[in-house]
């Protein structure tokens, strides 16, 4: 009954409440342990990114992961969270070295979308995301994509490549930001509301488009209202999503991660 | 066609092969030097402007005409179809009515055909439908051209234009850049030569996926290339782009497209490109 009265437009808002949990709130809750390590060995260390290695018991993971500031000091810092080529660079550097060492890779998906500026079209925005989605199609380590708040536009897709796609129940994943779908589509971003409607974007819409592969419930109020239960189950779902991977042979992953991708995109047969 | 009737009925000397797909009778207006233009000559110099050399917009059948040699090109015919996967409102009514006036189906065009005899698999998008955006038909059909691209053992030659993923398919027009791009990953793996070819404009979710992804990456003169659009970028930062800002040259500069090539070269280019690769 409740469930019903949640618009998607709702949903929108609690994936952006500033103070709901960011990526290094469940990373710091998630894992025993993390190490970050930085940069992207051609041109800078992107704030927006955190990337680094992790531990649950015996297990060792690399984690990727779109970081959002706080406050606005924090905010400036990671540039509200919205990544420039150098922060894709950086996670494909850092999910290489995951195949390389046969980690599992973990991505925080959390977003309003790459970085639209100057210096990040010098540099390749573009090519930065293509890149990602190309080599992490074919990575031969298994990925869980987690996307925890907002997940908009390609800037969310090109660490979004994964294995298995888990989803907070009130975050959002879309094409691009409802403000942004509005201006497109009718010149008017002020329409941002009714376009979060119609665009299916929440977790339950997505899941039955069969873009994500798991609802992870949240505390009434959202996350915000219980970050160590959110990230307890969240910790649950990734590990539970590793077992089984970890089950498949390298060729049938990449295989099966190939497919999965494949198989997205409706269209009607004619005759 | 009543275009076909009307545009016949125009040309003197009745010597016209084709359709012409820019604006009914005999002259043209040039977008950049607003010299007008009488159309056969147009078309004669590859749809670029004699005087100032701007790049008239293609389309994907003139595209093919202009790189194909006559009669090779073989469609593929995947027998799909646009359907409305998020139930966007009017995108049912907005697409009968596109196909009416452009007489395509979506906007790609995808076969096989010869370059000077050299066998190639081509996809061409075309401007023309939904700014050249890409939903599920044109992520498919892009993805099958490249697989059967893989099967056949055949370069692959991908011309884009392309306001990026398509709107009225919300989600599932964002999962196609993945879906295309793991088919890149798997063509380059399997060692076929691809070749990416950027016209004006191309950007987005085009841009950020397989238009990026070639091993020799074409990009024509001044074409608009980038992620972001110039809008959302101004609004942004609140300041002026730099002239030249996004254009061919420009990335070219920056190091993210391989060689500018003339529109009346492409074909000799590509075909040189294709033996330096055997």
């Amino acid at each position: 009954m409740k469930e019903k009265k949640v618009t998607a437009w709702d949903r929108v808002k609690i994936a952006r409440d500033s103070k709901r949990p960011t990526s290094l709130d469940y990373i710091e809750n998630i894992f025993d342990e993390f190490i970050e390590l930085h940069g992207d060995r051609y041109f800078s260390d992107d704030k927006a990114m955190v990337c680094g290695l992790a531990r649950i018991g015996e297990m060792n993971f690399t984690v990727i992961a779109e970081q959002k500031g706080r406050t606005t000091r924090e905010n400036i810092e990671r540039n509200f969270g919205m990544p420039n080529p150098e922060s894709y660079r950086k996670s494909l550097r850092f999910m290489k070295q995951a195949e390389k060492f046969h980690r599992p890779i973990i991505t925080f998906i959390d977003t309003k979308g790459a970085y639209p500026g100057i210096g990040a079209e010098e540099r390749g925005q573009g090519e930065s995301i293509a890149r990602n989605l190309m080599e992490m199609s074919d990575l031969k380590t298994p990925i869980i994509v987690v996307v925890i708040g907002e997940g908009s536009s390609g800037g969310a897709l090109a660490i979004g490549v994964g294995d298995q796609i888990l989803m907070l129940e009130n975050a959002i994943y879309s094409i691009l930001s409802p403000e942004g779908y509005a201006t497109i589509l009718w010149k008017d971003a002020s329409k941002a509301k009714e376009a979060a409607e119609i665009m299916k974007l929440t977790a339950k819409d997505l899941y039955d488009l069969k873009v994500i592969d798991k609802i992870i419930k949240e505390p009434e109020g959202g996350a915000q209202k219980d970050v160590k239960h959110t990230s307890e189950q969240i910790k649950k779902e990734i590990l539970k999503s590793v077992k089984e991977l970890n089950k498949k042979t390298v060729s049938d992953l990449v295989n099966d991660r190939y497919n999965k991708f494949r198989d997205m995109g409706e269209y009607a047969k004619v005759k | 066609m009543v275009i076909d009737k009307i545009k016949k009925r125009n040309v003197d000397n009745g010597q016209v092969k084709s359709k012409v797909d820019i604006p009914i009778g005999k002259w043209v207006k040039c977008d950049k030097c607003k010299e007008i233009l009488y159309k056969e000559n147009l078309h004669k110099n590859f749809g670029v402007c004699p005087k100032c050399n701007n790049n008239f917009r293609l389309s994907s059948r003139r595209r093919i005409e202009q790189i194909i040699d006559e009669g090779t090109f073989k469609e593929f015919n995947l027998k799909i179809e646009t359907t409305n996967p998020i139930n966007f409102p009017g995108y049912k009514e907005k697409l009968k009515a596109l196909k009416a006036k452009t007489n395509i189906d979506e906007a790609v065009k995808c076969g096989i055909g010869e370059i000077n005899s050299e066998k190639v698999v081509i996809c061409v998008m075309d401007g023309n439908f939904v700014m050249g955006s890409m939903g599920s038909v044109v992520g498919e059909k892009i993805t099958y051209s490249i697989e059967k691209a893989i099967k056949l053992k055949l370069p692959i030659i991908i011309f884009c234009v392309s306001g990026g993923a398509r709107m009225q398919e919300g989600i599932i027009s964002l999962m196609q850049m993945a879906k295309t791009s793991a088919a890149v990953a798997k063509l380059h793996k399997a060692g076929n030569l691809y070749i990416s070819v950027l016209t004006d404009p191309t950007y987005g979710g085009v841009t950020a996926s397989f238009a990026m992804l070639g091993d020799i990456i074409l990009a024509e003169p001044g074409a608009r290339i980038g992620f972001a659009g110039p809008s959302v970028i101004k609004q942004t930062i609140s300041q002026e782009l730099p002239e030249g800002f996004q254009t061919a040259e420009f990335m070219l500069e920056k190091g993210f497209v391989d060689k500018i090539v003339e529109r009346k070269e492409m074909k000799d280019i590509l075909y040189k490109l294709i033996l330096l690769n055997k």
